[in-house]
Order: structure tokens, then sequence, then C-alpha cells
């Protein structure tokens, strides 16, 4: 499992660069936010959160069609599939491992972005703390729909119409957690409903991104 | 093997039976949906009197509660059937599912349209971010996506698996978006005011033809689904014909 944890995250960070276009797409986003709104500190303050959180998602999303397309292009994933390991724990170390490489850099980038947006004092720690709590729904959530279209050539328009939908309720909590905190009021119900929604996405999704996985392998 | 006496709803998962008894069946139920509708629409549009607030505009409630009631019932039908072809893998469970989703993409639709119409000179806006309104829209893009998952697959029987699985983890989402949406925002849309066991409900003067409305629109929908899963199962038919031709 670790072995193969290691690998997935090697030829992350060597092969292909899937590892710094989420981080450069977030930067991009962040930076065109205010060319798109205008430079108004006040306006820009009250919507960091949100913004931070959009671009987090679609950064998410941008590297989601990498967690499996690769391995099945080459074959590997039908040799993955025959292992001793069952495609549930395969599903769920490839979503470790796109969290690991895309989900963990947004989290530590994105208090340094806030400050483009001229992100409120108070806002920093919460957008680290939901983002930290909320990108490995997306991740979990993401595998999901790769594992739905895996099979399908050029998919990655239909991943994105398929993912965002789900990705609802966790940017709902989460952006809601990270304005709260912005503007100093109580984080504590949308942050357990946040952690809610990602441990339970954790603990049950990995089932149906295998079952689906299994299909496609058929 | 166990010898069933009695016909049970399964038999209605083969395919010959289900064309015969639906070919019965579907002249029954397009009539009784176009009547119901015709009556139902046309007495609710010139023989209910206007609102004292709200004056003739009331009167998009017989397009607009049936539709959305349809939408959301589509997509529960589609669950069912899609739990029916996992479990049991009767194809002519999954061709249902197939041929609900676009009906309910139509019915989200017009549930969507109707009630901008109704906001404009209500609320004074064609759209609000209300927590129904929203669960709506999310719902519509559920629908698309699940459609265009079909379409993108070929083979018929991954499709019908996939599509399945994604309509039961979409259901969870649905919910989940539902609550979370609720708590995102105040409601502007008013609750419900059809329920057997609610204190204020809408005057029995509309709720007789609207209650037809909504007969028509069930109707409506057991008719076109009918029609639809027939003529999924003939394509499905030739496509064998045509590969048994090749083969030969």
């Amino acid at each position: 499992m670790i072995a193969l944890l290691a690998r997935d995250l090697r030829l992350a960070v060597r092969a292909g660069g899937g590892f710094g276009l989420g981080l450069a797409f977030f930067l991009i986003v962040t930076v065109l936010v205010p060319f798109g709104v205008g430079p108004e500190t006040e306006l820009l303050a009250r919507i960091a959160p949100g913004i931070l959180w959009i671009g987090a998602l679609l950064a998410c999303l941008l590297s989601l069609d990498r967690i499996l397309a690769l391995d099945w292009e080459d074959g590997s994933l039908d040799l993955l599939a025959t292992a001793p390991l069952p495609l549930e724990a395969l599903v769920s170390l490839k979503a470790l491992a796109h969290w690991i490489t895309t989900g963990l850099p947004l989290v530590l980038v994105a208090p340094a972005l806030g400050v483009l947006l001229s992100l409120p004092a108070e806002g920093y720690l919460w957008i680290l703390v939901s983002l930290a709590l909320g990108t490995p729904a997306l991740s979990v959530i993401g595998t999901f729909g790769a594992a739905l279209t895996v099979g399908i050539k050029r998919g990655g328009l239909l991943l994105s119409l398929l993912v965002l939908p789900l990705y609802v309720p966790t940017l709902i909590f989460g952006a809601e957690a990270a304005r709260r905190g912005a503007e100093g009021f109580s984080t504590a119900t949308p942050l357990a409903l946040l952690a809610g929604i990602t441990f339970g996405t954790i603990a049950l999704l990995p089932f149906a991104s295998a079952a689906v996985l299994r299909i496609n392998l058929r | 093997m166990e010898q069933r006496a009695t016909a049970s709803l399964w038999e209605w998962a083969n395919p010959v039976k289900f064309l015969r008894l639906s070919g019965w069946l579907l002249p029954w139920v397009s009539w009784g949906a176009a009547i119901c509708l015709a009556v139902g629409l046309v007495w609710g549009f010139f023989f209910t009197p206007d609102d004292f607030r709200q004056g003739s505009t009331v009167k998009i409630i017989y397009l607009h509660v049936p539709a959305a009631l349809m939408a959301i019932n589509i997509w529960i039908m589609m669950l069912v059937t899609s739990l029916i072809w996992v479990i049991r893998r009767h194809h002519v469970s999954a061709l249902a599912a197939k041929a609900a989703a676009p009906v309910g993409v139509v019915m989200t639709a017009i549930a969507l349209v109707t009630g901008a119409l109704w906001g404009q000179p209500m609320w004074g806006t064609w759209w609000a971010w209300d927590p129904r309104l929203t669960s709506f829209l999310i719902l519509f893009l559920f629908y698309l996506g699940y459609v265009a998952l079909w379409e993108a697959i070929e083979n018929p029987d991954t499709a019908a698996d996939l599509t399945a699985i994604l309509c039961l983890v979409g259901s969870v989402f649905a919910l989940l978006s539902r609550y979370a949406v609720l708590f995102w925002n105040q409601g502007l849309h008013q609750g419900a005011s059809l329920s057997l066991d609610a204190e204020e409900n809408v005057h029995d003067v509309f709720y007789i033809p609207l209650l037809v409305c909504i007969a028509g629109f069930v109707l409506l929908f057991v008719a076109l689904l009918l029609l639809r899963t027939r003529t999924e199962i003939r394509a499905r038919r030739i496509k064998a014909l045509q590969a048994r031709e090749r083969a030969a």
C-alpha cells in the first residue's frame, strides 16, 4: 500500500507536471477575480473566503482526470485490480495521493492568496482550517467521478458536469465556515457539518468508486 | 425451481410481457392524461376566481405545482428502478430509468420557468437564492449529469450500471444539498399548503382543479414513460438483430 502511494506521489511530482498545475491555476483564478469585480478592498475582503473556496475547488477539479486516466491508458489499472489489494483500498489510496499532491498544497497557499484579496486578519486561520477539513472530501468525491468516467474518451467535461453538483454541500459548509470566521462569528456549526461530510464520504464513497471501477474494468 | 402460481410484479420485467401490457395500457393512460389536463387546465385558467392579492397570476399554480411534484417524484422513481436493476438485473427497469430522465429534465425546467414567471410580478424578481429554488436548480444539474452519462457510454449494460450507481450516490448528495441549502439561506418561497394535515391550505376552489391537473401530470408522465420504454426496448432489439446479421 505504501509502495503504491509512493509510486503515485512520485508520478504526480515528476511526470506530466500535474503537481504544480493546480497551484498555478489557483493563483491565476485569485488574480483574475479583482480584474473582474474591481479593486475595492472592502468588496474583495467580503468575497475573499468564497473566492478562495471556489478557486480551490476548481483547481481540484482540474486534476481529477489524472487520478485514474493514466493508469487506465497504460494498463496498470488492470494489474492493480488483479493485485491482492482490494479495489476499495486502491481508490482510497488514489484519493489520498490526489489530496497530498493537490489538496494539501492548495490549503497551504490559500492564506498567502488571501493577502491578495485583503482577507481580514481573523479569516486566515479559518480559511486554513475549513480548507484542510474540506479538501479531502473534494478528493474522495472527485475519485468517484474519475472512476465513473475513466472509460470514456475525452470525458473531462462530463467529469466536471458530474462532479460539480456533488461538490455543492462541501462548498456550502466550507465557504460558510470560512466566511463566518472572517467576519468574527462562531464557526462551530458549519465546521462540524463539513467534518461530517468529509468523514462520511471518506468512509462510504470508496465503496461506490470501487463498484464503478469494477464495472468499467469488466 | 420454485413454481409461482400467481402473477407476480416481476413478470412484467419480461420485455415481451411488458410490451403487451404497456401496449394495452398506453391508449387508456394517454387519453386519461389528455382529458385530465384539458379539464384541469381549462377549469383552473377560466373558471376559478382571481386571488384577492395575487390577481390572475395565481393560476400558474396549475402548471407549477404539478411539474415540481413530478420533477421530484421522477427522480425517486429513477432511484427505485436503478435499485431494481442493480439488485435483480431486469433490463426493463434500467431502460425505464433511462426513459424517465429526460421527462424529469423537462418537468424541472417547467417548474423553474413557471416559478420565474410568477416570481417576477409577485416577488419583483425572476430569481432569488431561496432554498427551494436553489435545490431545484441543483436537482436540474443532477438530471443533466445523469442524462449526459447515459449518452456518453456505448455499451448499454455498462451505461445502465454506471448511471444506476450515479443515481444512488446522486440521491444522497441531492438530499445533503437540500439541507445544506436550507442552512445557507433563508426562504422566500411559501411553505407547503397542500398537505392533508396542515391548518391553512389552499382553498377548495383552487384545490380541486389543481388535483385534476396533478392527476393529469402523473398520467402524462406514465404515458410518456411507457412510450419511451417501449421505444428503448425496440431500439435494443433492432441493435441485437443488426448485430446478429453482421455475425451471420
